[in-house]
């Protein structure tokens, strides 16, 4: 697999878990969240810390363009949008696309109807919801 | 003419009565509960509670035949997420939204989000008006149309002091069109001389301001007295 640089904004459970996940692989990883704690997810469960094992981890607004550059937008070629709000992930991940022209550009959508509609548009949009509710169906035997 | 506000807010809530006592048909959609309840009280069926981002909230206040869609919420993705699901799924051709934070305004115009309005803009637009801090204010900017009309104070060290409007360097693409003199504004005629402390408006294309600050304010001018 080629060395990519991976932005990844907001990191929760997703986010530090694809980070850790994304830097363990071999590639350059920056973490973008609003709260410094969430940098403890980062470091948990890891024999070094998260700048030790080469990670990149900046405090600020995922709709701030000052933050967002000092994560290196401008050099991502990967941009994971995992925040807690949807429509901020469909937000950021449009101007990845479209102001920074990232080559891709994946956002966490929990609404299954918004992700759907999105995904048409152009936008690779993971939904969580959906992921959930086709495992429900299968274990019920019920649905599709 | 029917509207869906999104956003029972100040803004939302009042700009609902107003347009209803206007005889429009209006929908206003306010996810909060209690606010809701409250809101309800007054508008009764012409409110709905619900999430304005999901697309059947959307769709059950009637969107497909909105003439009109105005995101007023508090929150800067919310209502472009609103305004740009409104006009590409569901093709309403007018939206209207506002923009909380002056800073994210920038992404309203990367994505075609227009108009977007900005309290925070409007009021700084006229507190630079009421007191400027330098020579020169914008009256009105039309960038789509690449004009802008500005103001700005005449210095006594300007070049343009004591000058006939003929006499005055000003670059191709401006032109003074009013001067404000003791109050009374006036439209000046090639022999008309400018004076020190004029307020003189000028229309021009964008990228003018220098030099036109270069001939009226070269030192950027005096805060003026409130």
């Amino acid at each position: 697999m080629r060395r990519v640089f991976v932005l990844i904004v907001g990191a929760g459970r997703v986010g530090s878990s694809v980070a850790k996940a994304a830097l363990a692989a071999g590639h350059e990883v920056s973490v973008l969240d609003e709260d410094p704690l969430s940098h403890e997810r980062l470091d948990s469960g890891q024999p070094t810390s998260w700048e030790d094992a080469g990670g990149r981890f900046t405090v600020g607004t995922a709709l701030e363009m000052d933050a967002l550059l000092e994560a290196g937008i401008e050099e991502a070629d990967v941009f994971v949008a995992s925040t807690n709000g949807d429509n901020t992930n469909l937000v950021i991940a449009q101007i990845a696309q479209k102001r920074f022209g990232i080559g891709r550009v994946i956002a966490r959508v929990l609404d299954p109807a918004r992700a759907a509609w999105y995904a048409e548009q152009g936008l690779e949009t993971i939904c969580p919801t959906q992921f959930a509710i086709t495992e429900f169906e299968r274990a019920l035997g019920v649905g599709g | 003419m029917y509207v869906v506000i999104c956003g029972g807010g100040k803004v939302g809530w009042n700009l609902a009565r107003e347009l209803i006592e206007k005889d429009h048909e209006v929908t206003l959609i306010e996810q909060d509960r209690r606010r809701y309840l409250i809101i309800e009280e007054e508008l009764e069926h012409a409110v709905q509670y619900g999430d304005a981002t999901e697309l059947w909230i959307l769709e059950r206040a009637g969107i497909q035949r909105a003439d009109l869609v105005i995101a007023v919420t508090g929150d800067d993705e919310d209502n472009i997420l609103i305004c740009q699901i409104a006009k590409e799924k569901y093709l309403c051709e007018r939206t209207i939204a506002r923009v909380n934070n002056p800073r994210n305004l920038q992404h309203f115009e990367l994505l075609g989000i227009q108009p977007a309005v900005s309290a925070t803009d409007l009021i700084l637009r006229l507190i630079e008006h009421e007191v400027p801090q330098y020579g020169l204010v914008h009256l009105l900017d039309l960038p789509a149309e690449r004009l802008e009309i500005i103001e700005i104070e005449v210095t006594p060290d300007a070049p343009a002091a004591s000058r006939r409007v003929q006499d005055i360097d000003i670059p191709d693409g401006s032109l003074i069109i009013s001067v404000l003199r003791a109050g009374e504004g006036f439209v000046p005629k090639a022999d008309t001389v400018i004076h020190a402390g004029d307020e003189v408006l000028l229309v021009l294309d964008p990228g003018l301001e220098d030099a036109i600050t270069a001939q009226f304010a070269p030192n950027g001018g005096a805060p003026r007295a409130g």
